[in-house]
């Protein structure tokens, strides 16, 4: 391995988190607002869409490998404690070194020991969703250890101080431009600047990037990476990846430290196969992906000498204690939910205040906060109504999750805690109940019919309601839409006056 | 045979002339049409927005309007969808609930029975041509429920296309969510017009004088934002176009 000459500067500005991210209404406002970003999302979305359509209606049997993925993930969440404590047998077994964290904090104190006990001050890294989850470059750059993101996209947020917006294409929300604006910036700043009279063509950002990050590559001692699956029988770790900076990472460092979700496992190498299907498809719409890492253990004198595997839980049992919940476990990430999803298209996915966006994030970032068990923020209270239930999300899913069964099902939750602590109740809660107290019975229901029906000739002209300035409900219709009027005789009782339209 | 009709509560108070339409339809194919009175509303809005509970006496009272129904039509998809997929669902609740522990086995008897119209016209009737003249030019707007939910496909176009007269025009990206979503449209608001803005730029460009769809629902939504625009495209529902024959009083009379 080749050591630097002197230590990278330090980067000067910290990066920002989702804290504080306002409820999805408030942060869908300013992001629908940004023409760029609708731009630059609607043109990728639209894209990778038609490709993922493309490549899955060439398998005939694509429901059947839906189903059986959906059945192996259902099988490794019903007896996931004995297949985590095979996995780690067989880890050990085969020269690695298994550490259990219950949460994020005891996770990154876990990754920051071994960094210190090798000696190393920085770390490279593979894209991974449970170590932005636990915001581990955050914690390690607190202990003074530097992080490097090796994935193409993941960097240009990195260097952008931005955050993610997709789980693939974590900088889907940027075009050419601004990207090789961010590496003309900020390139020199953390180590090779980016080569002179850069242009925005792919194949130029793609070389600047690959210089900047080679240097990194040959100089690491630690790398850090997620994991795609994780085979019980064999303790085999598999990553997906398609730039080639995942191998970079796990083959020429010292030291691996692998940190994955305990739902992340399969039972046998058999079942690979399903998923090795399933995945390419559905994210980046491709056959197969371009590189598949796959080890097991470690391999005296070939790669990593010692690889650390820390299994995350971080809320993940709390999911799976609920009964309908528990599906969102399944997730491989693929990502396709977010690109068929027509809220995602418009609002891009930092207005989800999580790094799971889009129609799996708003199901699975309230559960992992704990959305079942205590009263959660009003941030995470709205993401499950961040849905207009339209189901493309459903369609798509690889593993099947029914996102609007669980969508709705949280909903509930979220009702029941909003009601539990407001003594108050809330004006929808009033409305919700007066509504539903009106339409239990047909005599009700006709005199708030009759009382509409009034109330729409009063204010109706040629039988539309315009421009009808309130609160709540009333104003979020009428700012940019008409209404018709209730109708002056409802169904009811024209049924009733006309004996079934016969006296017509 | 004899039809018992599920108006749904909107249409029934916003949109009665749906309702009279299917009436209209279903007379004029030569069926007896029933409206049980005692119906008011499958909870969909409740069940779909968290308050779950509330939607059990809803339930209660739909099995009971249509204890005595073989056959039972909406025009709604969504309402529709609600009643086949999510009905039961809410008598589990009210079991374990122990608030009505009989609910399940009267909507596993009700909900079977319950077809969305096109569902209803095509394959229960086995019908295509319904004998209507609309001598227009119209999109149709596939929506979620009814495609994604309960996977009507194409029985809404193959019924369109045997309209006599009748012009069917291409809806570009037809199968995007329109962005009404129930509580969705004024929960998330801005969200939802941009969503519904997108879809209307569609209508516009499809050269259609009306759009249809088998939910008035969206519809609302879709045709809201088109008054908004001060736009000529009319919305319809898909009964309403069924029953026209061009003869007579068919034309909405309250429009």
């Amino acid at each position: 391995m080749t050591q630097a000459a002197e230590p990278p500067p330090r980067r000067a500005r910290p990066d920002p988190t989702f804290a504080g991210t306002p409820p999805f209404p408030e942060a869908a406002k300013a992001a629908l607002a940004n023409e760029q970003l609708r731009a630059n999302l609607g043109r990728a979305t639209a894209t990778i869409r038609t490709k993922r359509a493309a490549v899955v209606a060439e398998r005939s049997d694509w429901e059947a490998l839906r189903l059986a993925g959906a059945a192996i993930k259902d099988e490794v969440l019903r007896d996931l404690p004995a297949l985590l404590d095979q996995l780690e047998r067989a880890v050990t077994a085969a020269g690695g070194i298994v550490h259990w964290a219950r949460d994020a904090a005891e996770a990154n104190a876990i990754v920051t020991g071994i960094v210190r006990a090798s000696g190393a001050s920085e770390v490279v890294k593979v894209k991974s969703m449970a170590t932005q989850e636990i915001e581990l470059n955050e914690a390690l750059r607190q202990e003074g250890i530097d992080v490097w993101e090796t994935d193409l996209a993941e960097m240009i947020v990195q260097l952008g101080h931005d955050l993610p917006s997709h789980i693939l294409v974590p900088a889907i929300h940027r075009n050419r431009t601004e990207i090789r604006d961010i590496f003309i910036d900020e390139m020199g700043r953390v180590g090779r600047p980016a080569p002179a009279g850069l242009s925005n063509e792919p194949a130029e950002l793609a070389e600047a990037a690959r210089l900047h990050l080679r240097e990194k590559f040959l100089r690491a001692r630690v790398a850090v990476s997620g994991a795609n699956f994780a085979v019980a029988d064999t303790g085999t770790v598999v990553v997906l990846e398609s730039e080639g900076n995942g191998r970079m990472c796990l083959t020429l460092p010292d030291v691996l430290i692998t940190v994955m979700g305990i739902e992340k496992l399969v039972p046998t190498w058999r079942d690979l196969e399903v998923f090795l299907q399933l995945l390419p498809r559905s994210s980046t719409a491709e056959r197969m992906n371009p590189y598949t890492s796959i080890w097991t253990g470690v391999t005296p004198g070939d790669g990593p000498q010692a690889f650390h595997l820390i299994l995350l839980d971080n809320g993940r049992t709390d999911v799976l204690s609920d009964s309908v919940g528990r599906q969102a476990l399944r997730c491989i990430r693929c990502s396709a939910c977010l690109n068929v999803c027509p809220v995602y298209e418009r609002t891009g996915g930092q207005a989800y205040g999580s790094v799971y966006p889009g129609p799996i994030g708003a199901i699975l970032t309230p559960q992992l906060r704990g959305i079942a068990k205590h009263p959660v923020d009003k941030q995470t209270a709205s993401l499950p109504f961040a849905s207009s239930l339209c189901g493309a999300c459903f369609d798509v899913c690889p593993v099947r999750i029914d996102i609007p069964e669980v969508l709705v099902h949280l909903r509930g939750q979220a009702v029941r805690q909003s009601e539990a602590t407001h003594r108050i109740p809330t004006a929808e809660a009033i409305g919700m109940r007066a509504a539903a107290w009106t339409l239990r019975t047909p005599r009700r229901l006709s005199l708030a019919e009759r009382a509409a029906g009034l109330a729409g000739r009063v204010f109706a002209r040629r039988g539309m309601l315009r421009r009808i300035p309130g609160p709540g409900p009333v104003g979020a219709w009428f700012r940019a839409r008409d209404l018709k009027a209730p109708a002056r005789e409802s169904f009811r009782a024209w049924w009733r006056r006309t004996k079934g339209g016969s006296e017509e | 045979m004899r039809v018992a009709l599920f108006i749904t509560c909107y249409n029934d108070l916003m949109y009665p002339e749906v309702g009279r339409a299917i009436v209209r339809l279903l007379r004029r194919l030569g069926h007896d049409v029933d409206f049980p009175a005692e119906q008011t509303c499958c909870g969909q809005m409740h069940f779909n927005s968290g308050y779950q509970d509330a939607c059990i006496p809803l339930v209660q009272s739909f099995v009971d309007a249509f204890a005595d129904s073989d056959v039972v039509v909406t025009p709604s998809g969504s309402c529709a969808s609600m009643v086949r997929r999510y009905h039961p669902l809410v008598a589990e609740l009210a079991a374990e609930q122990g608030i009505d522990a009989g609910l399940s086995k009267k909507v596993a008897a009700v909900s079977p029975r319950v077809f969305e119209l096109t569902e209803f016209l095509v394959d229960i009737l086995g019908v295509t041509d319904v004998g209507a003249r609309f001598p227009h030019t119209v999109a149709f707007h596939p929506t979620c429920h009814s495609t994604r939910l309960l996977g009507v496909g194409d029985r809404p176009t193959r019924l369109l296309a045997a309209v006599d007269g009748l012009t069917l025009v291409d809806l570009p990206r037809s199968e995007a969510c329109c962005g009404f979503g129930g509580t969705f449209a004024v929960k998330n608001a801005d969200t939802s017009v941009a969503m519904g803005l997108d879809k209307v730029d569609d209508v516009l460009g499809s050269g259609a004088e009306v759009l249809t769809a088998g939910d008035t629902s969206c519809l609302m939504h879709i045709g809201g934002l088109l008054s908004r625009r001060r736009s000529p495209v009319r919305v319809m529902h898909l009964a309403e176009i069924l029953a026209e024959t061009g003869i007579g009083v068919d034309a909405r009379a309250d429009a």
